[in-house]
């Protein structure tokens, strides 16, 4: 409610002219940043979703089988952001050991997350699925491919922040990035976990 | 958001912005000062000088189509290849690499730490980088003209099949290059959007609420997340295609046989590109044109020396367009073959959006009713702006209706409408703009004469190319038609009189575009030679016309970063001492307000 408050003020009465204590919304920058940035992938997805739904009317669509493999992956990828997690409290209640196994765990299961998807294309391949069989073995590729390039992304957020750690950083100085990887890792799995059922239903 | 009511007392009340000099990179090389620059006013500038030097191209190759449709035949290197790739590069430089970079990263840059009183964008560091990603977007589309088969010749709109099969020119390097260059500029807009973003939502001044804004921001900040969300459709799409092109995909190629052979595709939907391509190129106009909006209103009122007419309206306005631009976009595809009853939605929503657009016509009409109107330049092309935004929008609602379009399609007539409204009307607005905060980039004024002479070839000539086409295209001259002659060299199947309009247009076109040269030595001439403008030559209430240095150094506003008492609007306020009072003046005597 407080939107449409604002947006019925009327600046031009001066003399019930209010003046901020505070500069915008009460967190911090950097995840504001975050959040929409994450509303732009959501739109990405969203987008591929809506294609996919239109593609598959067509007559030619025959669905990709689902290899056993996605369902580990799929687990890895929750214990990730599980670990990530842990760093996230950890940081919080400034304790340097936790931040750093989090991270460590974390990023290690995101990497094999990477090598399992990797492993089912390779999976998919030699049992002649390839990008261009059939459109939704296109789409398969085409959703882990931009998934996957979003997670490498944050791979190097996370490794950014890893160094800073290692190096010495104080945790309380990290604590931000920590804070944005678990909530970029939470995200990416969210997406997964849709993507994933897409491709389950359909 | 703490909210503490300022009464009449206010600058007693409002100790002084106690903000330390934010941890600002400076940089210790010219290198660092001027070309990997973090400061977003350089940054803006870059933008703005690639912007525009891609932009004279897409000029010229415009010139270069003119003359052909003219004179067929009279430049040999103009063959009908060339002339769809001139059609096609024209296009997207013009709307995404010309008109988006320069209002969202040029004027973007520039104007909103300035305006909502920030020090510079919150991320200058990955706001560089969009800069330079942009630059390789750039490059990569230019590329494109010295590869085999030159750029790709598919029509601004890249529709596939056509646009991937053998016999559209440009159809293996062109169109693989465009595809790159695109997904590169999404990614780096998006990281400069990102920043413009949340530093409209993070980095106010003090006392800068939202209603306080200026127009210009409001727009530029409402057009910058339609981007957002706009853009992953063009990203997609992109990448779509290229899987198509490279790789054998089928996600819009249909079985098709092209040159005889039976290609590898099949069942792939053409039209659901379209979808996707006008999900992002619908609000792609009010990209461009929203800031261009902003940028009006703020020239009327300063120029008018009179408040913005209905400024709570006109943010309304500006959301419910940002808003109704997300579902109209099928309106471009009346001839693709939809279901009717699709047509009918799209036809409604379409003219919907004339309703909020009109609230924003008739405020700027009153905001000049009985304002102290001073006919500088800007204020010439805020007025131009006004009357042929109304004359392309009122096209807009012939062409929104399904009925009207399906015979006006692929006609002149949408040539004429588009510009108008989404081509000639930005750019005036982009020229206003320029006119109008030169002097605060510069520290000089921009020569008048030439400027006036600039704005009325300008405005003029853009009449005289533009209005004839409608004519054309209800004669129902096609458009993207290299030429109009028979066999026998001359115009057989359209008018002799036809033609006739086609040189006259081409002989305005190339004086209007010829005049654009006044524009740039008037721009190089002035930056040395103009005379001082000081601070506020304008007599401007908004924070960049309060800044301590002209043009503003690096941190805007020195030591302290101002507070805001006042909406940007106060002009000829009722016993203030001037005739305009700014943002950061708090209630006085001075400011004919009682305390």
């Amino acid at each position: 409610m407080s939107v449409f408050r604002t947006l019925s003020t009327k600046p031009w009465v001066a003399d019930r002219g209010y003046i901020s204590d505070s500069h915008g919304f009460s967190s911090p920058t950097a995840k504001v940043f975050l959040s929409i940035f994450l509303g732009v992938i959501t739109a990405v997805f969203a987008l591929l979703t809506a294609a996919y739904f239109i593609r598959m009317a067509y007559a030619d669509w025959q669905s990709i089988p689902v290899p056993a493999l996605l369902w580990l992956n799929t687990a890895i990828l929750i214990l990730s952001s599980v670990a990530l997690q842990w760093a996230r409290t950890s940081a919080r209640r400034e304790q340097a050991v936790g931040v750093r196994r989090g991270l460590l765990v974390g990023g290690a299961f995101a990497f094999a997350f990477l090598v399992g998807q990797f492993l089912v294309w390779r999976q998919l391949g030699s049992l002649g699925y390839f990008v261009d069989t059939n459109p939704s073995n296109s789409f398969f590729y085409l959703i882990t491919g931009l998934h996957g390039l979003h997670l490498l992304g944050g791979l190097v957020a996370w490794f950014r922040a890893s160094l800073r750690l290692w190096r010495g950083a104080d945790v309380a100085k990290i604590r931000m990035s920590v804070d944005l990887c678990a909530v970029y890792w939470h995200f990416l799995l969210l997406v997964w976990l849709v993507m994933f059922g897409l491709l389950l239903v359909t | 958001m703490a909210l503490t009511d300022v009464t009449h007392d206010a600058q007693d009340f409002v100790p002084p912005a106690e903000v330390a000099e934010e941890e600002l990179y400076h940089p210790k090389t010219w290198l660092g000062k001027y070309v990997f620059s973090q400061d977003a006013k350089i940054i803006a500038l870059q933008y703005s000088i690639t912007a525009m030097g891609v932009g004279l191209l897409a000029l010229v190759l415009s010139v270069l189509m003119r003359v052909q449709l003219a004179w067929p035949g009279a430049v040999s290197f103009i063959t009908p290849d060339a002339y769809i790739q001139f059609v096609t590069m024209h296009g997207m430089i013009m709307v995404i690499y010309l008109l988006t970079a320069l209002f969202l990263g040029g004027f973007g840059n520039y104007l909103i730490p300035l305006m909502v009183g920030a020090r510079d964008m919150v991320f200058p560091y990955v706001n560089m980088i969009s800069y330079w990603i942009y630059l390789l977007a750039v490059l990569i589309l230019l590329a494109s003209f010295f590869t085999p088969g030159g750029p790709t010749g598919s029509g601004w709109t890249l529709y596939p099949p056509q646009a991937i099969l053998p016999g559209t020119p440009g159809s293996g390097w062109g169109i693989t290059l465009m595809c790159i260059s695109l997904g590169i500029f999404v990614v780096g807009f998006t990281m400069g959007g990102l920043n413009y973003v949340v530093t409209v939502l993070q980095a106010r001044a003090r006392g800068m609420t939202l209603m306080r804004m200026p127009l210009t921001v409001w727009a530029i900040f409402t057009a910058t997340i339609l981007a957002l969300l706009a853009f992953p459709a063009l990203l997609v799409s992109a990448i779509m295609m290229s899987l198509d092109n490279l790789l054998g995909t089928s996600y819009f190629m249909p079985a098709i046989i092209s040159l005889g052979q039976q290609l590898d595709h099949s069942g792939g939907s053409p039209v659901l590109f379209q979808h996707l391509f006008w999900f992002f190129g619908h609000p792609e106009v009010y990209i461009v044109a929203l800031p261009a909006f902003g940028i009006v209103s703020e020239l009327l009122s300063v120029h008018a020396r009179k408040n913005i007419f209905g400024y709570r309206l006109m943010v309304w306005a500006i959301v419910v367009i940002g808003g109704l631009s997300f579902v109209v976009w099928a309106h471009h595809m009346y001839v693709s073959g939809m279901n009717p009853y699709f047509g009918f939605f799209f036809a409604t929503t379409t003219l919907i959006i004339a309703v909020p657009t009109a609230i924003k016509v008739y405020n700027w009409v009153l905001t000049l009713w009985r304002g102290n109107i001073r006919l500088t330049v800007p204020m010439l092309f805020a007025i131009g702006f006004v009357f042929t935004f109304i004359n392309g929008g009122l096209t807009g609602i012939f062409l929104g209706n399904v009925i009207v379009d399906v015979p006006l399609s692929d006609t002149y007539f949408v040539v004429a409408h588009f510009h108008m409204v989404m081509a000639v009307s930005p750019i005036l607005a982009v020229f206003g703009a320029v006119y109008h905060w030169y002097p605060k980039i510069t520290g000089r004024m921009l020569n008048d004469g030439m400027g006036k002479f600039h704005f009325w070839v300008t405005f003029v000539g853009l009449y005289c190319i533009y209005y004839p086409m409608h004519y054309l295209g209800i004669m129902g001259v096609p458009r993207r038609y290299f030429a109009n002659e028979g066999s026998n060299g001359l115009p057989d199947w359209i008018p002799e009189s036809a033609q006739m309009v086609n040189v006259g247009i081409t002989i305005a076109a190339i004086l209007v575009a010829s005049t654009q040269l006044v524009f740039l030595y008037n721009l190089y001439h002035s930056a040395t030679r103009g005379k001082p403008s000081g601070g506020n030559p304008w007599g401007a209430t908004t924070l960049e016309w309060q800044t301590a240095d002209t043009p503003p150094t690096h941190g805007n506003f020195g030591k302290e970063l101002p507070s805001v008492y006042r909406w940007a609007y106060d002009y000829s306020v009722p016993g203030a001492e001037e005739d305009f009072i700014p943002q950061n003046v708090p209630a006085s005597k001075k400011t004919g307000q009682a305390t």
